[in-house]
């Protein structure tokens, strides 16, 4: 994409231009390496002193030794496996349990026509207007105690999964791109015999893989990234995610095992997030035009 | 319901089952089942957003006029807990501080963030290494840029004071002071979450036509002049959905005082969620916890509202 934009391609050329466009740049350059990659610098780098050289002043720029201990502290000390397990159980259950019934919902609201469809959708979009944060008083009191049946999912990762099937906004994101799906492909599959759920598995769900992805995306960084629902839910130290675990031992934790920690704890998404950028980019540009 | 009589015959013979002629009995039969099978579909999900959405949102109402304590039968307080929670002295300091780290995410966290994507629009080089650069920060884990920024924060060997010193600059007490508390969490919530905001900048900016800027360029307007007849006004509607999302976001920050400061100092940074979890968490008064919410809930509505209505109409008139 070369389109014209703020400043003439006419102007760039000129010596004048290109002086300035590359003093820009490098200046660019330069405050974006400091605003955001020196910090992440600064932590996978501190955990690597020693603990007297991490409290230094001035400090030292580059670890003087190399003590990659504090990186096997961190992974023993504070349990970092127990905590990195559950914190995948949490999030890998939440996305097989968001696409399954989030998927079906949306198929059975985009196609199936369900009597008060319109109704229930509307119920589903309301919820949007209220923030989940708000709620999560009422919410953790009826997980401790679910109505009819009377039983408690705290400590458990149905605690995390269940909620989380309750995303307004990746079921609404389904349920648009079903809905621009031709009709005549899904009759074609009906009139060959196919049921519903053949249809939806065979048909439907292959022709989604560009949402199915961006929704698996969104499911797993927000159980990954969230503090306050495990925080309240998972009172016991074993069954904690990383997040909530970091902050309970932060306090009593010699500082270069807690870096070393946090660095590992960002290691998962961050990979992710390079693996996947150019999609995740693409993703939010794109939903964010679209409102 | 006609497709069986659309059926080509060739098919029809190779399907075990015979369809019987239609008739008025068998097509309101017929609508059951599929309506069985549409609500099969929808059941794991209905049942999810019932019980965690919508049940808990009319319990937050009915739990406010209550005097809650798990394990025992509630009782019904009128309106006790919300003058309760109206006297609570960090009641007032909760909101003032939510309101004001709103609106200073708002002066610190928006402007910024249109000028860098200004900026990184008219880069002609490295463009996805920039992209990639400024969401890094997003995708760590929002506690663990919350404890890395209490140890920039650190008085003693601290980085920020380092940075000041090296600049031979008086030091700051940062997150540990009174008055410089606050802004210090709001740069930290603005440093983890600037990357999306500068994307979808970025993706508004590059759908500017070119003729605008060349048309106006033709007419003698210098470079100011064109970003603010030009570029403000084309991606005005981004800038107002943005700005309405930030606000409903940022009235809801909980984790960088939880982290960093724990409320203080002087509950300096006791936000309004934060004020929810201690009543619910701490006191054991979720009566308190709910009142609070439903106030929340009630403010944060009516900016979701007015988001809704406006990216509604705007699709009407695409």
């Amino acid at each position: 994409m070369s389109t014209r934009t703020l400043v003439s391609p006419a102007a760039l050329a000129r010596p004048r231009g290109k002086a300035v466009y590359w003093t820009v740049f490098t200046a660019v350059l330069v405050l974006f390496a400091l605003a955001f990659l020196f910090p992440v610098y600064w932590m996978v780098t501190g955990a690597l002193k020693s603990p007297d050289e991490v409290a230094r002043t001035p400090p030292t720029l580059v670890p003087e030794h190399w003590h990659p201990g504090g990186y096997t502290d961190a992974w023993d000390l504070m349990q970092l496996p127990q905590h990195l397990g559950n914190t995948l159980v949490q999030a890998a259950g939440a996305w097989a349990f968001q696409l399954v019934f989030c998927t079906a919902a949306a198929y059975s609201l985009s196609k199936l026509k369900p009597a008060f469809g319109k109704v229930v959708l509307g119920g589903i979009l309301a919820t949007l207007m209220v923030p989940a944060q708000a709620l999560v008083v009422p919410k953790y009191l009826t997980v401790a105690d679910l109505p009819l049946i009377h039983t408690s999912l705290l400590n458990d990762p149905l605690a995390v999964w269940l909620p989380a099937v309750a995303n307004a906004f990746n079921l609404y994101l389904l349920k648009r791109f079903f809905d621009q799906l031709p009709r005549e492909v899904l009759e074609a599959a009906e009139i060959d015999g196919a049921g519903r759920l053949r249809t939806l598995w065979s048909v439907v769900l292959p022709m989604s893989r560009p949402v199915l992805g961006v929704v698996s995306i969104f499911a797993l960084v927000a159980v990954w990234q969230d503090f306050l629902w495990p925080l309240m839910v998972f009172s016991d130290t074993a069954k904690q995610p990383i997040s909530v675990a970091l902050v309970q031992l932060s306090q009593n934790i010699q500082l270069t095992v807690l870096i070393a920690a946090m660095v590992i704890a960002s290691i998962p998404m961050v990979a992710l997030f390079l693996v996947f950028q150019r999609h995740i980019i693409a993703g939010i540009s794109a939903g964010s035009t679209k409102g | 319901m006609t497709k069986t009589a659309e059926r080509p015959p060739a098919r029809a013979a190779a399907h075990p089952v015979p369809e019987p002629p239609p008739c008025a009995g068998d097509r309101r039969r017929r609508r059951l089942v599929d309506q069985a099978r549409a609500y099969g579909f929808l059941l794991g999900g209905l049942l999810c957003f019932a019980l965690f959405s919508w049940y808990p949102a009319i319990r937050a109402v009915v739990i406010a006029f209550q005097t809650y304590t798990p394990g025992s039968p509630p009782e019904w307080a009128g309106t006790a807990n919300f003058t309760r929670v109206l006297h609570d002295p960090e009641f007032a300091a909760a909101w003032r501080n939510t309101l004001m780290f709103t609106l200073l995410a708002l002066l610190i966290g928006f402007a910024i963030p249109f000028v860098l994507a200004l900026v990184l629009n008219e880069l002609r080089h490295a463009k996805a290494f920039f992209r990639v650069v400024v969401y890094l920060p997003v995708m760590i884990p929002p506690v663990v840029s919350a404890l890395l920024w209490k140890w920039f924060y650190d008085p003693g060997a601290g980085l920020a004071n380092e940075a000041l010193r090296f600049l031979h600059l008086p030091t700051s007490h940062w997150s540990n002071g009174t008055d410089t508390a606050l802004v210090s969490l709001v740069v930290v919530a603005t440093w983890a979450n600037m990357g999306g905001t500068v994307l979808i900048y970025l993706a508004a900016l590059q759908s500017i036509p070119g003729e605008l800027y060349e048309a106006a360029e033709l007419d003698g307007a210098n470079l100011l002049q064109r970003v603010r007849h030009v570029t403000v006004p084309q991606t005005r509607f981004v800038i107002l959905m943005l700005m309405l999302l930030q606000i409903i976001a940022t009235m809801q920050v909980f984790t960088e005082p939880f982290v960093i400061t724990g409320g203080g100092p002087e509950n300096a940074t006791v936000t309004v969620l934060y004020l929810i979890y201690k009543y619910a968490f701490l006191y054991n008064d979720f009566g308190g916890a709910c009142a609070l919410s439903v106030m929340l809930l009630l403010l944060l509505g009516a900016f979701s509202a007015v988001y809704l209505r406006l990216t509604r109409s705007e699709e009407d008139t695409a």
